[in-house]
């Protein structure tokens, strides 16, 4: 059973730190062959040079989005030959500085992740003695979906409010603040929402809903915006009747 | 450029988070680095899946939990470290709760727990089938809330300093900008992880290239039973993603060519559940027997998850479901998923006690990167997530007391020798490829260090292996860059592996006995009279030298293992 063999153009945008240019690969791809190891063996035949982020190879650690054929993907979960085209074009993320080749920097990112506070805030936390908290199953699923985020950048890469100001907290950010704010044994909704709802915040989303669209984890962060949106709208009012 | 802090943890899963916020708990006026190549979430430890055992109910006990530990281990496990490890875990899956991890829950919202191999008990707790990913999220949302805790995340370690016994410092690659950076701290704990990417057949993320056992090893600290490796009896083919035991655990088959459940011949009592080297085991020995099934990826064995119903599938493995569609194009829920035993585990590690404390003053060892050694010959599914947390925590508490009581800061007085190595690595133009050994090397220990070991095959692997640090020498490294140098990286990568690779080789060949995943064909019995024994290897320029440690007993002693 001799599996089909068929030379594909990897076409690459390099950035060596002062120009970009663009470098041309074939890859002999065959079925069930991904876009991370037509990457990995470019850089073993070809040129040790070529630089990716790269780890688990199994979707789960979000190091390897990349653009493919004009598409924020994770590499290693992208088939060559499900591509359909003897040209793949791979260009790093949008909306991210490039730091080499395919490699770009997310400190930024990080950085605004940390700002919503995401982590589970109890009044009763205690390091020591741990208790059981109850959840039940319903209360689970009420925020499951947005604790799956895997923090690879695709939702940023596309988002027009992130291309613009550079300040917006983006989609991912937002998804965390909503995944805690959504889980039945937090206690720290508010604090969230005066992150959420400052400047670089969640007004700032114009609602184009791309993120959601190219999601690998098929996260709708519109949807945690859409709501985080209606929590931080009573928040709002709240913290008026409060000052008045 | 140098860095102080009074703790150092280099490696950011499981282990390293969980040892920063223990550290961090112990003192607030300690400052904390944790150093790793990647950043925290893209750890290797995202990829566990099935769960992390835990006594929690009534029914269950710590006596029982230990037990089959200690009988999984094939009695290589060191008693004391298992008795005290089982008592330890129930606080941290609570710890989690706390802190915000998803586990899957009974009805009325108790934390569930599921079933797994070679555990007599229900007690692997667990978040759907992506446990680690949520354990690492959660470790680390809980580590950005302390502000002691400071992070360098992209650095590369190259070397560890260690004067008169004692740990001083490290050296690591600031992969930005390509800067060689001298880290000095009072105590330095390695959570490096594992050596799986010695194998080629390996569940293993990219990264996981055993670089604190190595840096470690050639600073002088001995590795303790690199011998034996664990082999995951599902891994997907041709990729080798982990099939997680949760798919047995819930009640999966594993079959052969003709549909039989061969496990009733090899295991009639625990089945599919059986511990993974005897299961492991069985796989092969259906395939080298002619009864497996074909693909175009050589022979395979069935996992059978079709009669468990969509509902359940997508409830309890969504993952395995999404990963079997994505990297094999096969959907569970309609025909079986092809997999193969799979090279998943690195028992050995850096020698460390109960305390995680190594020979060196000052360094610590904690997660898969040490061996303590609480799964001896072979480890039990759940258990590893389980050890990161509960070895994780000691090490950053005994870390933080050692640091609190030492007045001085350790001061390294010059690096610029390292600075010099660093920057003359394969600058010489060699005719060698660093990607050509790893690939070499992949092949040699996928086929003479796998599953069923014999003296000639172990005698030409190490022959093999010491061919290729002798080609390593000649290597050449294309990329000149500073920033982001992973030509660089890779080719000091794979000098770790070659390392490693002449340790466990070495350490197979000597250990004349058949113990856990261990399995010599020469050997076939396990020799309690002459090899109830930890293996010691300690760097010297000519290879590895061997010394051997008892193994603590303290209720069971070894009796025959069936299951």
């Amino acid at each position: 059973m001799e599996e089909k063999v068929k030379n594909i153009i990897f076409r690459i945008k390099r950035f060596d730190g002062e120009k970009s240019y663009w470098s041309d690969f074939v890859v002999p791809a065959q079925k069930g062959m991904t876009v991370l190891e037509g990457l990995f063996y470019i850089k073993a035949t070809y040129d040790g040079s070529l630089s990716f982020r790269a780890s688990c190879r199994m979707g789960i650690c979000g190091s390897c989005a990349v653009k493919i054929n004009y598409k924020p993907k994770l590499a290693c979960e992208t088939q060559i030959l499900h591509l359909n085209s003897s040209k793949i074009k791979i260009e790093p993320l949008d909306n991210f500085k490039v730091l080499k080749d395919l490699i770009t920097e997310f400190e930024g990112f990080f950085a605004k992740h940390e700002t919503v506070r995401p982590y589970l805030i109890r009044r009763d936390d205690n390091y020591a003695e741990p208790v059981e908290l109850i959840q039940k199953p319903k209360e689970l699923h009420a925020y499951y979906d947005f604790t799956l985020c895997i923090k690879c950048g695709a939702c940023v890469s596309v988002c027009p409010a992130a291309s613009t100001r550079e300040d917006y907290l983006g989609p991912a950010a937002m998804v965390a603040a909503y995944r805690f704010n959504a889980d039945s044994r937090d206690e720290g909704k508010d604090f969230r929402l005066a992150a959420i709802c400052s400047d670089g915040g969640v007004w700032r989303c114009h609602f184009a809903a791309e993120c959601s669209e190219v999601c690998p984890k098929n996260i709708e962060p519109a949807k945690a915006i859409q709501k985080l949106r209606f929590q931080s709208a009573i928040y709002a009012i709240k913290k008026a009747l409060k000052g008045w | 450029m140098r860095i102080r802090n009074d703790i150092l943890i280099v490696g950011a899963g499981l282990a390293g988070m969980r040892a920063a916020i223990a550290a961090a708990e112990t003192s607030r006026q300690l400052s904390i680095a944790v150093l790793a190549k990647t950043y925290p979430i893209r750890c290797h430890s995202v990829c566990a899946e099935g769960g992390t055992a835990a006594v929690l109910r009534e029914g269950d006990s710590f006596d029982l939990h230990a037990w089959d530990t200690i009988k999984g281990s094939d009695f290589l496990a060191d008693q004391d470290a298992v008795e005290f490890f089982v008592k330890e875990m129930p606080k941290e899956i609570l710890r989690l709760d706390n802190w915000g991890c998803p586990w899957s829950r009974t009805e009325d919202g108790k934390i569930a727990q599921r079933a797994f191999g070679g555990h007599s008990f229900d007690r692997t707790v667990f978040a759907a089938d992506r446990t680690g990913f949520h354990e690492v999220h959660t470790l680390y949302e809980r580590m950005v809330s302390y502000p002691n805790i400071t992070r360098f995340d992209e650095y590369f370690m190259t070397s560890l300093v260690i004067e008169n016994g004692e740990v001083k410092g490290l050296t690591a690659i600031d992969l930005r900008n390509g800067e060689l950076v001298l880290f000095e701290a009072k105590a330095i704990i390695m959570a490096t992880g594992g050596a799986g990417r010695l194998y080629g057949f390996t569940t293993y993320s990219h990264q996981v290239t055993g670089d604190g056992l190595a840096v470690a090893y050639r600073a002088g600290v001995p590795l303790k039973d690199m011998e034996f490796f664990q082999f995951h009896p599902t891994g997907l083919i041709p990729s080798g993603i982990l099939m997680t035991e949760a798919c047995r655990g819930e009640g999966g088959y594993l079959k052969n060519r003709d549909g039989e459940r061969f496990m009733q011949k090899y295991a009639p009592e625990k089945m599919e559940l059986a511990p993974r080297d005897l299961v492991s085991r069985s796989m092969w020995t259906e395939i080298i027997e002619g009864r497996g099934l074909e693909s175009p990826y050589g022979p395979y064995i069935a996992l059978d998850l079709t009669h468990l119903g969509e509902e359940r599938i997508n409830e309890r493995l969504p993952l395995i479901r999404d990963a079997a569609i994505k990297f094999a194009g096969v959907d569970p829920v309609e025909e079986p998923i092809p997999v193969r035993p799979v090279a998943h585990y690195t028992m050995g590690g850096i020698h460390a006690n109960i305390d995680c404390e190594t020979p060196v003053k000052g360094l610590y060892a904690a997660g898969e990167a040490a061996c303590i050694s609480i799964h001896g010959a072979n480890r039990l599914g759940s258990n590893s997530t389980a050890e990161c947390l509960v070895f994780g925590r000691v090490a950053g508490e005994k870390a933080a007391e050692y640091a609190l009581r030492k007045s001085y800061y350790p001061s390294v007085k010059a690096f610029d020798e390292e600075e010099k190595r660093i920057a003359s690595l394969f600058r010489e133009k060699g005719d060698e490829s660093a990607y050509q050994i790893k690939t070499e090397l992949n092949e040699t220990m996928d086929k003479n260090l796998w599953i069923f070991r014999d003296e000639s095959g172990l005698m030409e692997a190490v022959r093999k292996i010491r061919e290729l640090k002798e080609r390593y020498d000649n290597i050449s490294v294309e990329d000149k860059s500073k920033t982001f140098n992973t030509d660089l990286t890779f080719a000091i990568e794979v000098g770790y592996m070659l390392d490693l690779a002449e340790v466990v080789a070495l350490g197979a060949l000597k250990r004349k006995e058949s113990r856990g995943a261990h399995y010599r064909t020469d050997y076939p019995r396990r020799d309690d009279d002459n090899w109830l024994k930890h293996t010691l290897a300690y760097y010297t320029e000519d290879g590895p030298k061997f010394d051997y440690l008892p193994v603590t007993i303290t209720k069971w002693q070894p009796v025959e293992r069936k299951y």
